[in-house]
């Protein structure tokens, strides 16, 4: 089991910003009757979403507005940043890496570490495991992790199975060297067996972008997109995440004897809340520790953890001490819980783009 | 316990109008869609412990089929 105890590091603050555009579920397109937007609604608990609504807004554009809110309410000196991890599946480019580009954008010191990490919505745990391993040596004593999507750009708005379900988010989080401190306790898995049940299938060096990639055709599932739109079979990702995200969480639980009952919070990946709650369920731990921004913001993939403290717990986190637990689970297939102590993070009123 | 399953399957998909059947393929049901393909797979996972991949699922068409794979899965 790929269990870590990555000690010596502090998550120092963590920042979220969103396009301003929003859209809400209950009159959206997508659907052909209210009746159908309503059940949508009150199944999945998304209501309405922020979007880039076609706008070129980039994740690594709200990432940076997050950033650069973060670092300035921390009072950090750029110069002192050591390594930026940027994960993401909606880069600026196939080449070069987005976090060269946010390197500059920043402002950081060309003696950064900068690297791209592709994945989505077990992305920041899978960051934080990066950055945290990074840091814990204390050759790098300061490190911002960018984490977010513009997945809103990926979905065929004729498919009622992926389009009202996501929305986008960049987020930034910032880990410190500090030497004594408990760090991280992470699991992390991979079953790649199911590639496929989240897919962007054209545009890669697999298929290459041909001629028919922009075909908009009625696919086998029933839902109308090309091949540059992402396709999700919905059910194969609910057994999964009802399956692993708990095992996960009361794995990580069982190795290091965290006590559950102690957990302030559960943050899981904002996906659905018939899934979440299962899992909540499943986990056994009570409603009121497991908050939700997918009411507001819709499953924003690798940003949904973040955002969700950011916009649902700020308060909380402002002052004092929390015990988190979180869990990111899906495309890859991936997944993985982080389990942290924070002390009055530092945490910016979300940012609107 | 049979009983019992049919009423569950029955409240999840939300049927008031009418009893339903074991024999009766729920895929033909005006309320089988999607999301309540989910929330059966969901409720069967929580009264059973029993998690049914789609390949199963996508093969099975009674709810007898049904019933009888929580049986065998237990």
């Amino acid at each position: 089991m790929a269990f870590q105890e990555i000690k010596n590091i502090q998550i120092k603050g963590i920042a979220a910003c969103v396009p301003e555009h929003i859209e809400n579920n209950r009159t959206s397109k997508v659907f052909e009757e209210t009746i159908d937007a309503d059940k949508f609604v009150e199944t999945t608990g998304i209501e309405k979403r922020h979007t880039v609504n076609g706008e070129v807004i980039c994740t690594s554009d709200l990432c940076l507005k997050a950033a650069e809110t973060l670092i300035a309410s921390l009072n950090w000196d750029k110069s002192e940043i050591d390594c930026l991890v940027f994960v993401t599946q909606t880069p600026d480019y196939i080449l070069p890496a987005t976090s060269c580009i946010l390197q500059n954008r920043l402002g950081l010191s060309t003696e950064c570490f900068a690297i791209d990490i592709s994945l989505g919505c077990s992305g920041w745990v899978y960051g934080l495991s990066t950055i945290g391993s990074l840091l814990s040596s204390g050759n790098f004593k300061k490190g911002l992790l960018l984490v977010g999507d513009t997945v809103t750009v990926t979905k065929s708005n004729l498919d009622k199975s992926t389009y009202p379900l996501f929305g986008d988010a960049g987020t930034a989080t910032a880990l410190e060297f500090k030497e004594g401190a408990d760090g991280l306790k992470i699991h992390t898995a991979t079953d790649g067996k199911g590639f496929e049940s989240i897919i962007i299938k054209d545009g890669g060096f697999r298929h290459f972008f041909n001629e028919n990639s922009l075909k908009v055709e009625k696919q086998s599932d029933g839902a109308i997109r090309n091949n540059l739109q992402s396709y999700l079979n919905g059910q194969d990702v609910f057994i999964f995440g009802i399956s692993k995200a708990p095992k996960s969480i009361l794995g990580l639980i069982e190795k290091y004897n965290i006590n559950k009952e102690e957990i302030d919070y559960l943050l899981l990946h904002q996906a659905n809340f018939m899934m979440n709650d299962k899992i909540r369920k499943k986990v056994n731990i009570e409603e009121n520790k497991v908050p939700y921004s997918l009411n507001e913001f819709g499953n924003t993939s690798s940003a949904s953890i973040p955002l969700t403290l950011v916009t649902r717990l700020s308060n909380e986190m402002k002052s004092g001490n929390n015990k988190i637990m979180a869990c990111g689970f899906g495309v890859g297939l991936s997944w993985g819980s982080a389990y942290f102590e924070t002390e009055n993070l530092c945490c910016p009123e979300l940012i609107i783009y | 316990m049979k009983e019992q399953f049919l009423n569950q399957v029955k409240e999840t998909l939300e049927i008031t109008d009418r009893e339903i059947n074991f024999e009766d393929n729920f895929k033909e049901y005006d309320e089988w869609d999607s999301l309540n393909l989910l929330s059966i797979i969901a409720m069967i996972d929580e009264e059973y412990g029993v998690t049914i991949d789609s390949n199963t699922m996508s093969k099975i068409t009674t709810i007898e089929e049904l019933y009888n794979i929580i049986e065998s899965n237990k």
